[in-house]
């Protein structure tokens, strides 16, 4: 409700601050009011509006920011291309010696530890994208609904949200702790265990979460969907609070029941949403980095493209070429939903 | 409104209406549940933080307590030189935060209000480079703050490097955080009719006096919710702390946790004192901008 009222306020000073602006829709795009030969003329009257002060001072406003931008990210993700196709320790000056042509990228392919960060990076995608985010729509649309103290459980799910991941590395490691006694997990299994009926259940309190390789990986997405979940429970309930009641109505007129009536209708016109959601997903994947850092810096079990880069190629570590190859492996397969967002959302603006 | 979604099974027969309040009661304790679940690692830490070390060597972490102490705390904030670390969070997080929006404001009034051939690949290039991973390009960043060429000055950098040193955490948290803040805001922008910088021209207004006078004031809501996300975000950076600054004692508080976690990975009540007390500042973010954080979240839409 609150988010809602924020977005209202921006229109209500609109209506105050400007005198045209009251009275016009601001949706409706200027041009179409003006018949079509027309449709030129007050563009070109824009730019006749601006003197050559103006124009140099736009041109500062973005070419300054933008200056910055290329030198400290752009540069930076050109150089890691170039980097990758030489042998440079990052000690000693670079030069045409270090050239090595594609060595990099065959010493990458044959690294004992590639495959298994590929892998990791496509189960933390999996599971983000099949357990964690449909668990925060599914909250998401449960708050929607009438429920008391709705605004209590949102705080309550969003709370993650605002902590960092390194942080969240640090809470899940206490309730991780081996040994009975310490971890919360282990003290509670253990429990269970002595409780007098016997549970059909293996007695795990011994386990060692994030150390043992083979399930480290799992207990480091439980962590990381704490905050994952109520990230997409904010961004959906906003989509779902935009949502038309009428169209709910409607469905409901018609004798949907709830389930047909979100999959038929609400989950359709959503669909702006739920491609964010989707993009935010694939890209948190391949940005999962701090909480296994925290953890062991990705080792034994939990290596991640990510990790492998700041291992083997910062500090001091001296494989610079090699860890660049890994570095631009990560960028072609980020380069997939950056894309897919950027042309979708410039689509938007061209409606 | 829960009156009229009770008012339309009345017409039903009681079967189906003994049906939803089953489900009702199935959705109330799932919801429950897990709000319970949900609040528990945070609650686990604040508890774990309370005990004091007699009473867990005893009884271990899973046990009621015979005595709960502040003692940790102070341990903490004695021993890990945590007050420091605050310290330099908050010489990166403000001036970076303010910098970033102001800066992020003038790209997206430049872009949005005024229509020129390279708008939307400007705005491609800022927000592509906001999603890329950090990790993609901190390998020759890292060369970069280690360059000798910038000669950045004294006050801003004891060495000359952007390595190392606070001003090199802000310029690159702004740098970054940039891309995202001109997405949002230039959404945002977009939504405000064309004809107010219009007619402020036609009055003979320069276009920094627009931005100052007309943009700005009216942007006031989703700075106010960017300003707030943007907080949480540059204060809960971790990555670039970590790998750009090498001195232990000039880390902010969270690529700080990295230090305690090394220093107390044996002692859990130290560590979750240490670990709640770098959360207390985003949570007190949270629960007194609450609505800011999530409209901010919700505006963007976006965010790796």
């Amino acid at each position: 409700m609150a988010d809602r009222e924020m977005n209202d306020a921006a229109p209500a000073q609109l209506a105050l601050a400007s005198t045209a602006g009251a009275a016009v829709d601001p949706d409706v795009p200027s041009r179409r009011r003006f018949s079509l030969p027309l449709r030129r003329a007050p563009r070109r009257r824009r730019f006749s509006l601006l003197t050559r002060r103006d124009k140099l001072v736009l041109a500062l406003m973005v070419g300054i920011p933008l200056v910055f931008d290329l030198v400290f990210i752009w540069l930076p993700c050109i150089a890691t291309i170039g980097l990758s196709f030489t042998d440079w320790t990052g000690i000693g000056p670079l030069t045409g010696d270090n050239f090595v042509g594609l060595e990099q990228y065959e010493k990458v392919w044959a690294y004992p530890f590639f495959e298994p960060a590929l892998i990791h990076n496509a189960v933390w995608l999996a599971w983000l994208a099949c357990i964690a985010t449909p668990l925060g729509i599914l909250l998401a649309v449960i708050l929607d609904g009438n429920l008391r103290g709705s605004r209590v459980y949102q705080s309550i799910f969003y709370l993650p949200v605002v902590l960092s991941l390194a942080v969240i590395g640090l809470i899940w490691q206490l309730l991780y702790a081996p040994d009975v006694g310490n971890g919360f997990i282990n003290s509670f299994l253990d429990a269970l265990g002595q409780l007098p009926i016997s549970l059909p259940l293996p007695d795990m309190s011994h386990t060692d979460w994030l150390g043992d390789g083979n399930i480290n990986l799992f207990a480091c997405l439980v962590a990381a969907s704490w905050r994952h979940v109520g990230y997409i429970c904010i961004l959906y309930l906003a989509g779902l609070k935009s949502f038309d009641p009428q169209l709910r109505e409607a469905a409901a007129i018609d004798g949907a029941t709830s389930r047909q009536t979100f999959f038929h209708v609400v989950f359709p016109v959503m669909r702006p949403i739920n491609l964010v959601i989707v993009v935010i997903t694939a890209i948190e994947a391949l940005r999962a980095f701090d909480i296994v850092y925290i953890v062991n810096r990705g080792r034994n079990g939990l290596e991640l493209l990510s990790a492998l880069i700041t291992n083997t190629a910062l500090s001091e570590s001296t494989r610079v070429g090699f860890g660049s190859a890994i570095a631009v492996v990560l960028l072609l397969i980020s380069i997939v939903p950056i894309v897919t967002f950027l042309v979708w959302q410039t689509r938007e603006d061209l409606e | 409104m829960i009156r009229t979604r009770e008012a339309a099974p009345a017409a039903s027969t009681a079967q189906p209406h003994r049906r939803r309040r089953h489900r009702r009661i199935g959705t109330y304790t799932f919801i429950v549940l897990m709000a319970i679940l949900w609040i528990f690692p945070l609650v686990w830490t604040i508890y774990a933080s309370l005990r004091t070390n007699q009473d867990t060597t005893l009884h271990g972490y899973f046990s009621l307590p015979t005595e709960l102490t502040l003692d940790n705390y102070v341990d903490a904030w004695n021993g890990a030189e945590i007050p420091r670390a605050y310290l330099n969070t908050l010489v990166i997080t403000i001036p970076s935060v303010i910098v970033a929006l102001l800066v992020a404001s003038m790209v997206a009034f430049a872009l949005t209000r005024f229509r020129w051939r390279f708008n939307i690949p400007l705005l491609m290039i800022f927000v592509a480079g906001n999603l890329l991973p950090q990790q993609v390009f901190i390998v020759p960043l890292y060369r970069i703050f280690l360059w000798s060429g910038f000669a950045v000055p004294a006050p801003l950098s004891d060495s000359g490097l952007l390595y190392n040193q606070l001003f090199g955490i802000i310029l690159i948290n702004v740098v970054f955080q940039m891309g995202f803040c001109i997405f949002v805001l230039s959404n945002y922008m977009k939504t405000l009719p064309k004809e107010l910088v219009e007619a402020a021209q036609v009055d003979g207004a320069g276009v920094f006096r627009i931005w100052a006078g007309v943009i700005m004031p009216l942007c006031r809501p989703a700075l106010a919710a960017m300003a707030t996300l943007e907080f949480t975000f540059i204060y809960n950076d971790f990555f670039w702390a970590l790998f750009l600054m090498k001195d232990g004692d000039r880390r902010p508080i969270t690529s700080f946790l990295q230090n305690l976690n090394g220093m107390y990975y044996s002692d859990y009540s130290l560590l979750a004192a240490g670990a709640f007390l770098a959360v207390i500042p985003t949570l007190i973010v949270f629960f007194l901008l609450q609505r800011f954080f999530v409209s901010g979240l919700t505006l963007g839409s976006v965010k790796g």
